[in-house]
């Protein structure tokens, strides 16, 4: 078990390995996802108080849902490069960034637009919910801004790994708000200590979005962490092997 | 049939945000691929230059 980690924390390893599963993960992904939409869009029934606006939540859940996953995979991968040094958990935390942003930006932008014709209003700031996903948003910008300004990457490596272990904080803030505070927002309504509390026949489409947005977002991110291996091992011998194959000589 | 398409009084609401979601994955989708590519070019742009320079 540790040999494999071992090996496959090696870049050229990572690299030839993600390729080859980037495709079977967007496949079963765009399965997932296409059922998740048609069955969420035309075969659910309509909510008895929300009518045909609950159909927002199969695309609202599994975008909130990642905006969250996003970031404690970069905590997580944050924390084991600070600790061991490994040079893939970086690239894997610096690659989580702007996909964790774009999601979290979707889960506010269709929250929003579900808000409207439910709560009668676009944007309520004293809303616990809706403000710490904002913040999570920013924390995400934060984090993009702070890397950029560094130029040596070992140095924001290290440094962008802290601020990402600090904002740590906003997530479980951001689970638990509507718990702790009154709020606008609904509570929860699958992991809860009594099971879930919606029909089966709203939920099988429900948890097809928000595996197959997972597996979306896993081969996004191993996309990402190819492309920023690439680049932070560009002066090592197996990247110029690769894009400079060397000439036979007959 | 286009019924099924109406979604009743909220039908801007569910199709704007659908349309919405979609667009931010093909997005990604297209320029993780087209990144991948940019920082390849990138890289073997430096590569012949250091191999003209030896």
């Amino acid at each position: 078990m540790w040999k494999f980690l071992h090996k496959l924390a090696s870049p050229p390893y990572f690299y030839v390995l993600a390729k080859k599963i980037i495709p079977w993960l967007s496949i079963f992904a765009l399965g997932l996802i296409t059922y998740g939409t048609i069955s969420g869009l035309f075969f659910t029934p309509p909510d008895y108080q929300q009518g045909d606006a609950f159909r927002i939540i199969y695309v609202h859940v599994p975008a909130a849902y990642l905006s969250i996953l996003a970031y404690m995979i970069m905590a997580i991968s944050a924390g084991i490069g600070l600790i061991w040094r490994i040079k893939l958990s970086h690239a894997i935390t610096a690659s989580a960034a702007p996909l964790g942003a774009w999601f979290t930006f979707l889960a506010l932008a269709t929250g929003s637009i579900w808000g409207k014709p439910m709560w009668g209003t676009w944007w309520e700031w004293g809303d616990p919910r809706l403000t710490s996903e904002l913040i999570m948003l920013f924390l995400y910008f934060g984090y993009i801004a702070l890397r950029s300004a560094i130029d040596d990457t070992m140095k924001a490596d290290r440094a962008s790994a802290v601020l990402i272990l600090v904002g740590v904080i906003n997530v479980p803030i951001i689970h638990f708000s509507v718990e702790w505070w009154s709020s606008l927002h609904q509570g929860p309504t699958l992991i809860r200590q009594d099971g879930p509390t919606i029909d089966p026949t709203m939920l099988y489409p429900l948890l097809a979005m928000i595996i197959g947005f997972s597996l979306l977002f896993t081969a996004l991110l191993l996309f990402r962490v190819r492309s920023e291996v690439l680049y932070r091992e560009r002066r090592s011998r197996w990247v110029r092997n690769l894009l400079l194959p060397p000439v036979q000589s007959i | 049939m286009m019924e099924i398409f109406a979604m009743g009084e909220y039908s801007s609401f569910v199709w704007s945000s659908y349309l919405l979601t979609f667009l931010v994955i093909i997005f990604n989708a297209v320029h993780v691929r087209y990144r991948h590519r940019q920082i390849m070019n990138e890289i073997k742009r430096r590569l012949n230059l250091e191999k003209v320079n030896e």
